[in-house]
């Protein structure tokens, strides 16, 4: 091959994804544009999602999805968190040599199974579980909330362990000189020497959390309604976009566009802040 | 408290995650076994969806997954070859290779609209070419990031035996540096492919599904991950057995792939 045109297809193909960054929001702008002049900013706060009754037009709003995506995954934040965070201890500080392997792979595993599993098997499994526990129908905002956990555990935990690791055993062996227990070397010397890593991978946990489809779309209940405990079945925005888009037409379809789009720049800042701020890979 | 306790708590603590998050591995996969394995038929690889199998499910997977990566391989690894190769260390690289990891973790349901804008909406049907390149669109940023990762690994000093050589820029990467990575980057593809071939939210709008065998992807086409979506919230029992069972075979095929990659990389 041509060095020259080598060189200028591996260019463009690095750029490409910066094309793709920008053709998505712009796809999603142009096609949110009616809803956009339809509701303005005020559809952030619209509670109701309903066509006009000749078919056309209607009121479109973004609460319900919007509040069911925040509380869908603050709570799987709130039960992954602590888990990764033990998990990432226990490979780095706790496990021997032949235990780490195994464990690894395991997590790793449970990294790879694709969400819609998660999904079957929540909802056939997890969720009359939640019911027999917590009340309920079974589907809803909490069961949603711990399958989504568990999809998001492992990713955390990988990206929690890789920043431990870096710590260096040196730094570590000194505080042990000092009699320094196992806990106190993770409190005052990895944590804090491995801290941006460890934000990163919440972080970007958080923003993988907002985006996931299938797993959440079994199980939150597909409900138009705000759920006012956590059992409640309500509805994410991906959930929303997954159950009724191929449906949609005119003003719902726009508005559908403008949940997308808010859903795109939400994590893309989310994960941005991320990944530019606190996992700057170092080249 | 004691200190001695609370070390002894927070270990006991960490103990348990990691069993919880092993403990969740195998609840899934021993019930996915039991319920894939007494729902599956012989006929359930021999009959197309209509029939009540996932003959042509599987095919219509793999194909779209094949279309992606001969989409995603060569543009992934042509990027990668660029930030690793042509602008290492450079500020252009460093954004380039943070925006390809946002891509990363884009929400896949906003690839799958996105690609139906230009894709769907014009040709007023869903088709196999729009489920693949939502699922290159995904692909795409895992290439590149493995490709610069494995490019990362090669030592300096080949880069140099081949300038010493006299040999021209592009074919120091052609003939030794990508040879050098051969081993990590296709890992990194078979790794890549195994996470797209479960993807079902970038497939819903653009490929959607097919009940029947067909190979034209200029129309709507099979997917074993929309059918299991679709088939999983049925109420008749068959419907949520061939659920089950498709669900258990793409479990076994992305896990199966997993590890073969990560063997490949071991025994390196």
């Amino acid at each position: 091959m041509n060095a020259k045109l080598f060189r200028q297809f591996s260019f463009f193909s690095a750029t490409l994804t910066f094309f793709l960054l920008v053709g998505i929001f712009a796809v999603l702008f142009d096609y949110a544009n009616e809803s956009i002049r339809e509701f303005g900013f005020k559809f952030l706060t619209i509670d109701t999602w309903e066509t006009g009754e000749d078919g056309y037009g209607g009121v479109f709003g973004g609460w319900v999805p919007i509040i069911g995506t925040l509380m869908s995954t603050l709570i799987a934040m709130a039960i992954a968190t602590p888990l990764a965070m033990g998990i990432a201890i226990f490979l780095t500080e706790i496990a021997h040599g032949y235990l780490i392997k195994p464990v690894s792979i395991a997590i790793e595993l449970l990294a790879a199974i694709p969400s819609i599993i998660y999904g079957m098997w929540g909802l056939f499994y997890f969720a009359p579980i939640v019911q027999e526990l917590f009340g309920g129908n079974g589907v809803g905002l909490l069961t949603a909330g711990i399958v989504l956990a568990i999809m998001i555990i492992p990713f955390m935990a990988a990206i929690t362990r890789d920043a431990m690791n870096t710590t260096p055993g040196a730094l570590k062996e000194s505080a042990y000189a000092m009699g320094a227990t196992t806990f106190d070397v993770i409190k005052d010397v990895v944590m804090p020497y491995s801290k941006a890593g460890i934000i990163g991978s919440i972080i970007l946990a958080l923003g993988r959390a907002l985006g996931e489809t299938m797993a959440v779309a079994f199980l939150i209940g597909s409900v138009m309604s705000v759920a006012h405990r956590v059992t409640d079945p309500t509805i994410s925005i991906p959930v929303l976009l997954a159950n009724n888009f191929s449906e949609a037409q005119d003003l719902q379809l726009s508005s559908m566009y403008y949940l997308a789009l808010l859903l795109f720049v939400v994590s893309f800042a989310v994960i941005a802040l991320a990944k530019f701020y606190f996992l700057r890979r170092s080249v | 408290m004691n200190r001695l306790v609370l070390n002894k708590i927070i270990l006991l603590l960490s103990t348990v995650s990691a069993m919880i998050g092993i403990g969740f591995l195998f609840w899934i996969l021993i019930t996915l076994g039991y319920k894939g394995i007494s729902s599956i038929h012989i006929t359930t690889f021999t009959h197309d969806m209509v029939n009540g199998g996932i003959r042509n499910l599987l095919v219509g997977q793999f194909t779209m997954g094949l279309v992606a990566t001969l989409i995603a391989v060569p543009l992934g690894m042509m990027a990668g070859i660029y930030l690793r190769e042509y602008s290492y260390g450079s500020k252009l690289a460093a954004v380039l290779r943070n925006l390809s990891d946002v891509m990363m973790s884009a929400p896949s349901i906003v690839v799958g609209v996105f690609v139906y804008a230009f894709m769907v909406a014009p040709f007023g049907t869903y088709n196999g070419w729009a489920g693949s390149v939502a699922l290159a669109i995904m692909m795409i940023p895992i290439i590149v990031s493995t490709t610069d990762n494995m490019l990362s690994l090669v030592p300096q000093e080949l880069r140099e035996a081949g300038i010493a050589l006299g040999g021209s820029k592009h074919k120091i990467i052609l003939q030794i540096i990508l040879k050098a990575a051969k081993v990590g980057i296709t890992t990194g593809i078979l790794l890549s492919f195994a996470r797209i071939i479960g993807e079902t939210a970038p497939l819903l709008f653009t490929s959607s599904n097919n009940q029947f065998f067909t190979m034209n992807m200029n129309e709507q086409f099979p997917s074993l991950t929309v059918s299991i979506y679709n088939l999983a919230t049925y109420p008749d029992e068959a419907s949520r057995e061939l659920a089950w069972a498709a669900s258990f075979v793409l479990t076994v095929i992305v896990l199966l792939i997993n590890l073969i990659g990560r063997y490949a990389t071991r025994s390196k």
